[in-house]
């Protein structure tokens, strides 16, 4: 499937969706519940390629995926600029949760992302950071950017890796992060950091559905990449996603519904 | 394909300019390795002739345990530390997780296999009559081993390199243990897999080329030994 995905594809059959997603979708399993039943009504394959958000904007720039699944609305809106997109839907949100220790060395238990963010500077406190531009990294960096702050001290880490990783690292050294809901879900029972920040518009997580256009890579499956941004906005997707549960607890707003 | 010359170019560049993640990237490559070989091969090398000196069921066993052991998989052994140097695991409190001395002492478990298995090869290759020779004369353990190393030198040389190449160009435990942390656990390899992930894959492609100019070095300092070394003996 990522060779298919890296060689361009040659050869494509006109049944095969190629989709790139982000890793915190594909983690959360919910793509697991719809795409069978995107499968069944649109009679064909869906091969998931689960990268980061840039990596993502990547393989759609080149033309080696025919629809995106993404959470960085600033670079979408770039994408979609340079003409590398004929559509973009918004279909869902959820929020970036700050995780850190009970102890809570910064102190910034029930405060708003932007003055936890600023109190963990102050602090110099451990921050593990994702580093790698996905939309998570990308959320958080938009947040210093929010606050005035460079992060440039010296226990604020750059990890590299996915959200699972960071925080597995981010549990060992008993250091703050910013982590999507649902990868911290997934974790809850085996790490022993807590949501410490508000839910507020600064830790909004949008999640949109992008086609590429066909004018940039005549090769896109248009057809069938149009049919599966219809199928996300369907009221019973919708519906399906507003009832998405992970350990008991929903994860994402349908935007539909708002 | 549009990456591929970007990133031939791209890490030029990088190269000239002396791009300081780049620079930190490959010098913690090259450091972590070294040392973790350099350690290999002191426990290694005397392991390697205690074991072609005592012939005994125990000692074949090891060798063949030896050898399976070049079969282990980066991702495993890098578990493996993983377990062990967590905050739950028996080796917590040595804060050794998420450290350059963690990735060292996981890529020291990969290159004692390697050491251990070249070198027993080498020596088992040598002349028979030497081993029976010192016997017979009984000459000291000190006169003995360095006989055997200076008999088996290039063959042991070969196993040192091949354990730097295999922990330099390793990801599994560098990722695992080390964490990929910015100047401070980022290898050439971790680098690769985070600049691939964030879709910079001309970066992705230059710290490859990087690694493989280091790669190249050794290879080129291990052919200009051979050639030495047959000189000598013609």
């Amino acid at each position: 499937m990522m060779i298919c995905a890296f060689a361009g594809c040659s050869q494509r059959e006109p049944s095969v969706l190629r989709l790139a997603t982000t890793t915190s979708v594909r983690d959360s399993g919910l793509l697991d519940q719809l795409i069978p039943e995107f499968e069944r009504t649109h009679p064909c394959r869906t091969d998931v390629i689960a990268v980061g958000t840039g990596a993502a904007l990547q393989l759609g720039k080149a033309g080696d995926v025919d629809a995106l699944l993404v959470h960085a609305p600033a670079a979408e809106e770039d994408f979609m600029q340079q003409g590398y997109g004929i559509r973009r839907n918004e279909f869902m949100v959820n929020h970036f949760l700050l995780v850190g220790s009970a102890d809570d060395p910064a102190g910034v238990r029930d405060m708003d992302a932007t003055d936890a963010f600023a109190k963990i500077r102050q602090a110099a406190s451990l921050f593990v950071s994702r580093g790698d531009d996905s939309g998570t990294h990308k959320k958080e960096k938009e947040i210093w950017e929010l606050v005035g702050m460079q992060p440039d001290w010296p226990g604020y880490m750059e990890s590299g890796q996915g959200m699972g990783a960071t925080l597995a690292m981010a549990n060992e050294k008993q250091a703050y992060t910013l982590t999507d809901n649902g990868t911290y879900l997934h974790f809850r029972e085996k790490i022993d950091l807590i949501p410490l920040s508000t839910k507020s518009v600064a830790t909004q997580n949008v999640y949109s559905v992008l086609v590429i256009h066909p004018a940039k890579h005549p090769a896109v499956n248009l057809e069938l990449a149009n049919a599966f941004c219809d199928f996300m906005l369907s009221d019973s997707t919708q519906t399906k996603i507003g009832q998405f549960q992970i350990g008991g607890e929903p994860l994402f707003t349908p935007m539909r519904s708002r | 394909m549009q990456f591929l010359s970007e990133g031939v170019t791209h890490a030029f560049r990088l190269l000239i300019v002396g791009d300081a993640e780049v620079i930190s990237a490959a010098w913690n490559s090259v450091w972590i390795s070294i040392s973790a070989v350099l350690l290999a091969t002191a426990v290694s090398v005397p392991m390697a002739i205690v074991l072609y000196e005592t012939k005994s069921w125990v000692s074949s066993s090891l060798v063949v345990l030896f050898r399976a052991a070049l079969n282990l998989p980066t991702v495993f052994i890098g578990l493996v530390c993983y377990a062990v140097f967590s905050r739950q695991g028996p080796l917590g409190s040595a804060e050794l997780l998420y450290s350059p001395f963690g990735v060292v002492t996981g890529e020291f478990m990969l290159a004692v296999p390697i050491v251990v298995s070249l070198t027993f090869g080498t020596l088992q290759g040598l002349d028979t009559r030497i081993l029976e020779t010192m016997r017979t004369l009984h000459i000291g353990s000190r006169l003995r081993w360095i006989t055997y190393i200076s008999e088996a030198r290039l063959g042991m040389m070969v196993a040192v390199l091949t354990a730097f190449s295999r922990c330099i160009t390793e990801l599994g435990i560098a990722m695992m243990v080390g964490g990929n942390i910015k100047f401070h656990t980022r290898t050439l390899t971790t680098a690769t897999a985070l600049e691939t992930s964030r879709g910079e894959f001309a970066r992705g492609i230059a710290m490859c080329l990087i690694l493989l100019l280091i790669g190249g070095c050794i290879t080129v300092l291990l052919a200009w030994m051979q050639r030495t070394q047959e000189s000598i003996r013609e």
